[in-house]
């Protein structure tokens, strides 16, 4: 366990024959490239920014992996994913501003072309239910939307989550709650011509 | 903003942690009964759980684009072949060195973070669960490898049980029994306060042939027979005399099951 925790990526093993780590990497990291996107979307806000954090972040992983010393694989990409994006928005003037998205033409569609050319009405609801979500956390400020999209989209534990963002879990506690309340708040406005309301 | 629900401030953040199924059974069994009573705290637990339910879409996760896959694997391709940088890469962001630098200290903090959060983490999660549980096994565990990493096996060094026990007085609220074991081979090296599921518990500390053994020593909860092993560190847990006891060590199984035995004897 000592040896484990002192372990860090041999910055010489790059010349190390590859074919077996290529392969592992393959099954175990690229699997949670979705998730990596998702990340970077709702930190971004932007699909073009996403696509090249989470290339730099990708790249970044497969020089450093070492399937023995990885044990959590998904937050151990989502940490990196997260790095990349604090030097991209360090980097990228506009993603200082938090809450631009109009450089994003069509802010939520090209993922979803598939759905796009059948909409029947419910589909259409549903569809606007989740811009109305969406646009809630990207409009949260930087700390608190990714300790909600971590926990809620990403599907990860406290622990994972203080990880991930370096900070002590009790501050992603309070940080969640707070987030959930901004969120709350945020997404409550559209609906409050509906009954959602008075159902308390 | 027109939230009609007020929770009791003080359970705001554990409604949060029972809505993660991240409560131990005994912090949630306990906030479920309030739920049933505290209309301001249900209402509140409903909300999260609806925006749970909300979020839970999975029209909410983006697909990675395939022109997105096909540029990674060109990166890996590229890398592989050149083993450093590829040209791919260089034109999206030049890369220098610090920055190498800087996503290796990445990668690598990534890795201690995790196992060091995750000490800490075990710790105030699972505040007031002193049965015996995965997690409390892991937190001794943990305590017994951080009390050798961390050169601070002992507060008092001394194989007199008279100075060690005079030693906890007044540091606890209870005074555990302190045994020196020399004659069955185990003797006592010292003793050390130690942080164990959100209160200080003693840990006494006995060699063997160069091995460490913390016994942990709290005065409530249950600690069944069975030995339990992690990361190649064995746990042994009993109950007696209004004390649980728990001797964590990486010494060989039947050597530590003498050790209790020795202990049990002497305390009976």
């Amino acid at each position: 366990m000592a040896a484990r925790l002192a372990k860090e990526p041999n910055p010489d093993a790059r010349a190390a024959p590859r074919g077996d780590q290529a392969a592992a990497f393959e099954a175990a990291v690229l699997l949670h490239l979705n998730a990596a996107y998702t990340l970077a979307r709702y930190l971004t806000g932007r699909g073009d920014a996403a696509e090249d954090i989470v290339q730099d972040a990708l790249l970044r992983a497969y020089r450093g992996f070492d399937s023995e010393h990885v044990g959590n694989v998904r937050a151990w990409l989502l940490a990196i994913v997260r790095n990349c994006f604090l030097t991209w928005k360090a980097r990228d003037r506009r993603g200082a501003e938090d809450r631009n998205f109009d450089g994003d033409p069509k802010p939520f569609g090209e993922d979803h072309e598939e759905k796009e050319q059948e909409t029947p009405e419910s589909i259409l609801i549903q569809h606007e239910q989740n811009s109305a979500i969406r646009a809630a956390i990207e409009g949260l400020p930087h700390l608190f939307r990714e300790v909600l999209v971590l926990r809620d989209i990403e599907d990860m534990s406290y622990r994972e989550i203080a990880a991930i963002t370096g900070v002590p879990i009790g501050t992603v506690m309070s940080r969640l709650a707070r987030a959930r309340k901004m969120f709350a708040a945020a997404w409550r406005e559209p609906e409050t011509n509906n009954s959602k309301e008075t159902q308390r | 903003m027109n939230a009609v629900s007020c929770p009791c401030p003080e359970r705001e953040l554990l409604l949060h942690g029972l809505a993660d199924g991240e409560l131990d059974a005994e912090n949630a069994l306990a906030l479920e009964d309030h739920l049933r009573s505290c209309k301001g705290c249900a209402a509140a637990y409903s909300e999260i759980l609806r925006q749970k339910e909300a979020l839970r879409s999975d029209s909410l996760r983006f697909r990675a684009p395939a022109s997105l896959r096909r540029r990674i694997s060109a990166a890996m391709a590229a890398e592989n072949e050149t083993g450093t940088g590829t040209v791919e890469m260089r034109a999206h962001r030049p890369a220098s060195d610090g920055k190498s630098k800087f996503h290796r200290f990445n990668i690598g903090y990534a890795g201690t973070a995790f196992s060091a959060v995750a000490l800490a983490a075990s710790l105030i999660l699972f505040v007031g669960s002193w049965n015996r549980t995965p997690s409390l096994d892991s937190q001794l565990v943990a305590a017994h490898v951080r009390s050798l990493l961390v050169s601070h096996l002992t507060d008092v060094a001394s194989s007199d049980q008279h100075t060690v026990k005079p030693w906890f007085l007044g540091k606890l609220d209870f005074a555990p029994p302190v045994i020196d074991l020399a004659q069955s081979g185990f003797p006592l090296v010292g003793g050390r306060l130690d942080y164990l599921g959100g209160r200080v518990v003693p840990a006494l500390v006995y060699q063997r042939h160069g091995h460490v053994i913390n016994l942990f020593v709290w005065p409530e909860g249950q600690m069944t027979a069975a030995p339990e092993t992690l990361d190649g560190y064995h746990v042994v847990g009993w109950t007696q005399g209004g004390f649980t006891y728990a001797a964590v060590s990486d010494l060989n199984l039947p050597e530590l099951l003498e050790f209790r035995h020795a202990l049990q004897t002497t305390l009976a």
